[in-house]
């Protein structure tokens, strides 16, 4: 797809809720995946002749096994509360990116054929037939989005869009009408071990290469292991960490802060992937197969802990359905969560002043925080409730000097998706992912002009690719987006590193006081 | 006549509470694999009875979304739940003390509840949004609750009914004998509508009500970590696989 062929929205002050303007994205779909992906993920090549019936049946099928399909089907009164509340809706004014009006996509078939309403007063209730449009229209709109729960918030029901598009996905995927994107990487996971498909060789290389750099610049000799047996901690995270900026810069910030703190851990070749996509395809089948390679990378390497690296959907597999999916980890050291976040750990050595941080070396930057999605609304960090926001905040606050939110209701519980998550993050989506970071590009933009911010960090592998991608269409830099272990690795001091800083020391002293 | 109603309001009362039965124990009976509590979420059951507690009584959710649909939203169900108080003094004899003493309030409460239907009515007719998804039944329904509300409110303003009568035919039909009731016009309508909301509130949008309190992303436990949860058809294809 061109880069011109739609507008980029321009930033106001405020996202004001636009009026309807019907099927500004009916154009869009994702490539439709090749069979050998489809095939590879037990799922039919193509599209398959009866699949009307198939289709249905699927439905029935989910809504047996799910009580969220089933009740969240029933339950809509149609209030309103959530029609504006969908990014992907603010930014295209479509009706059908509205969270109702993208559930009654399907709400609309189920009622027509498992609803006494429905299959005897269609007119009334709003049922419809399923037909071949119905099904272009379910695989153009439930690849719209990107399950970033924020419609479940303000649901009097708690009606969560993301049950609905990943139950939809799992019945187009059931009749061979998958998605390339997602498809073909799960299908890479499953052959490679990552979604990048950088196998055990070229990842050695990767973090040799890291060791030498981080050597290079601070004279200290920190290890990014890999496939060590016997290790205390399996880290397991984003491949992107392995590869690109910004990510990277997190991957070295975890390696360092190891390091300081005296644990030994090490990456596995085989699980070396945090990212899940088996949930944006709604398969508990393929989520539990994905999720079992951390089982027995952990079971492999005699590990005694799991932590997970910066990835916002990952720690939602990760945080809410591993221990269903891949447990119980009953072999694992019972004095940690299972698994346990990054940002948990880092947070605890800085708390327990194991870390020298030097924030003055985050002085070039005044820095705001991008909440992501499912790390925000389906997960946790520590204790508290909440922690999720705090952690990740009192990480940044311990290695910078300046700090900004951004505006109340763009942040915390109430965060707007980067615009690429879900299954959405490939070019073929770059209509929808461009419009639908209005929100996240408008708040950040005012707090730019407002209070002078020059940086963003984020703590999702699809939030930093997506905001690299998109800052340039709204005017921004892509070098605006960071890691907050990007952030912490500048700030650490590493015990015998090569100072150049006199403060350094009394810091220092400090800590060991 | 008296028969007719007396009959359909048998009718209606059987096939609300059957529908309803039918589908709280679907909604039971069907299990919910993954944890999935929108969070920031309650860490124990406790808590999870006061989100509930908070969702149903103050919809807090609703007041997060939108400010006008809560506020009418609002009134009309806390005005719905005094009204439907007060008529219980239609059902018992003698009248329990605390349902005497809120009969002046469900007078008000009928107002609060036909302003709220009518505002919500409002919001469905001329905010484009909801507009577009709104189906004919999503207006009837409202269209239904306001003659209920008002066809009431005639009988108590207007055009008084013999509520003693219909005392007697409702006390008496719970004993399963049938009495007579005053044929008034507006007492017909309104007993003709809530007949109608009985029989198909297990057929429409109105399973909201068990809805909310089955709703994973409401009354899960946020302890995922803490506890293994595993549904039964997880637990057979581990089983089987392993």
């Amino acid at each position: 797809m061109a880069k011109a062929d739609f507008e980029t929205p321009e930033l106001h002050e405020f996202v004001d809720v636009p009026l309807l303007v019907e099927d500004t994205m009916a154009h869009l779909s994702p490539f439709v995946a090749k069979p050998e992906h489809n095939t590879d993920l037990n799922f039919p090549g193509e599209l398959v002749d009866d699949w009307h019936d198939k289709a249905l049946a699927k439905l029935d099928d989910l809504r047996g096994r799910f009580r969220s399909l089933q009740v969240y089907l029933d339950s809509c009164v149609k209030c309103g509360a959530c029609t504006d509340k969908c990014h992907y809706f603010l930014g295209t004014k479509d009706p059908k990116n509205m969270p109702v009006g993208r559930q009654d996509l399907l709400r609309k078939v189920y009622r027509r054929y498992f609803t006494f309403a429905g299959k005897y007063f269609p007119g009334l209730v709003g049922a419809k037939d399923l037909t071949r449009e119905t099904l272009d229209e379910w695989y153009s709109y439930y690849h719209q989005c990107s399950q970033c729960r924020r419609c479940s918030v303000f649901c009097p029901y708690g009606i969560d869009t993301a049950e609905i598009s990943m139950a939809a996905r799992e019945i187009l995927d059931s009749i061979g009408y998958g998605q390339k994107y997602c498809n073909e990487i799960i299908a890479k996971l499953n052959r490679v071990g990552n979604n990048l498909g950088l196998p055990g060789p070229a990842l050695a290389d990767t973090l040799e290469g890291l060791e030498e750099d981080v050597e290079d610049e601070t004279g200290v000799a920190v290890k990014y292991p890999l496939d060590v047996k016997g290790a205390d901690i399996l880290l397991v995270t984003p491949s992107a960490d392995f590869f690109a900026e910004p990510h990277v810069d997190g991957l070295i910030g975890y390696g360092k802060v190891f390091h300081e703190a005296g644990v030994s851990w090490t990456i596995s070749s085989y699980a070396s992937e945090a990212a899940n996509f088996g949930m944006f395809i709604g398969s508990y089948e393929n989520m539990r197969r994905v999720s079992l390679r951390i089982r027995k990378a952990a079971l492999d390497l005699g590990v005694k802990r799991i932590v997970f690296g910066e990835c916002g959907h990952a720690w939602r597999v990760a945080y809410a359905f591993l221990n269903t999916l891949a447990g119980p980890f009953d072999f694992l050291d019972p004095n940690y969560p299972v698994p346990q976040h990054i940002l948990e750990f880092t947070w605890d050595q800085i708390q327990k002043g194991n870390l020298n941080l030097d924030k003055s070396a985050n002085d070039d930057k005044v820095l705001t925080f991008h909440d992501s999605c499912n790390v925000a609304r389906a997960t946790r960090m520590g204790d508290k409730p909440g922690g999720q926001f705090e952690i990740p905040r009192n990480v940044i606050k311990a290695v910078c000097n300046n700090y900004v939110d951004m505006h109340h209701e763009t942040i915390g519980e109430r965060t707007f998706c980067c615009g690429g998550g879900g299954g959405l993050l490939t070019d073929d989506l770059m209509e929808i992912r461009v419009k639908g970071a209005l929100p996240r590009m408008t708040a950040l933009k005012n707090v730019m002009e407002e209070e002078g911010v020059t940086h963003m960090a984020a703590i999702c592998a699809i939030c930093k690719s997506q905001f690299t991608k998109v800052l340039p269409y709204y005017g921004m830099d892509m070098d605006q987006i960071v890691s907050i272990h990007q952030l912490v690795s500048n700030a650490i001091i590493l015990t015998g590193q090569d100072s150049d800083d006199e403060e350094d020391e009394e810091e220092l002293d400090e800590v060991e006081a | 006549m008296s028969l007719f109603f007396a009959l359909l309001f048998i009718v209606a009362a059987l096939v609300m509470v059957t529908g309803l039965a039918r589908k709280i124990i679907q909604y039971a009976k069907t299990p919910a694999p993954l944890k999935i509590p929108t969070t920031p979420a309650p860490v124990n059951r406790t808590g999870v009875v006061l989100r509930l507690f908070r969702e149903v009584v103050f919809f807090e959710s609703l007041f997060k979304g939108t400010k006008w649909t809560w506020l009418f939203g609002w009134m009309f169900h806390l005005g719905l739940l005094l009204v439907l108080l007060r008529h219980l003094r239609y059902f018992t004899d003698p009248v329990w003390l605390p349902i005497q003493l809120i009969q002046p309030f469900g007078v008000y409460a009928g107002y609060a509840m036909v302003i709220g239907l009518v505002g919500l009515l409002g919001r469905r007719i001329f905010v484009d949004r909801v507009r577009y998804i709104s189906s004919p039944s999503d207006f009837l329904w409202l269209v239904l609750l306001i003659i209920i509300g008002f066809s009431g409110l005639m009988m108590k303003f207007i055009a008084h009914t013999d509520v003693v009568m219909v005392k007697e035919f409702f006390t008496g039909l719970m004993g399963l004998s049938f009495g007579t009731l005053p044929i008034d016009f507006p007492l017909m309508v309104h007993l003709l509508m809530v007949a109608l909301l009985m029989l198909l509130f297990p057929f429409s949008k109105l399973l909201h009500v068990p809805g909310l309190f089955f709703s994973p992303s409401r009354n899960q436990v946020d302890n995922p970590r803490e506890k293994r949860h595993l549904a039964p058809w997880a637990k057979a294809m581990e089983e089987q696989r392993n």
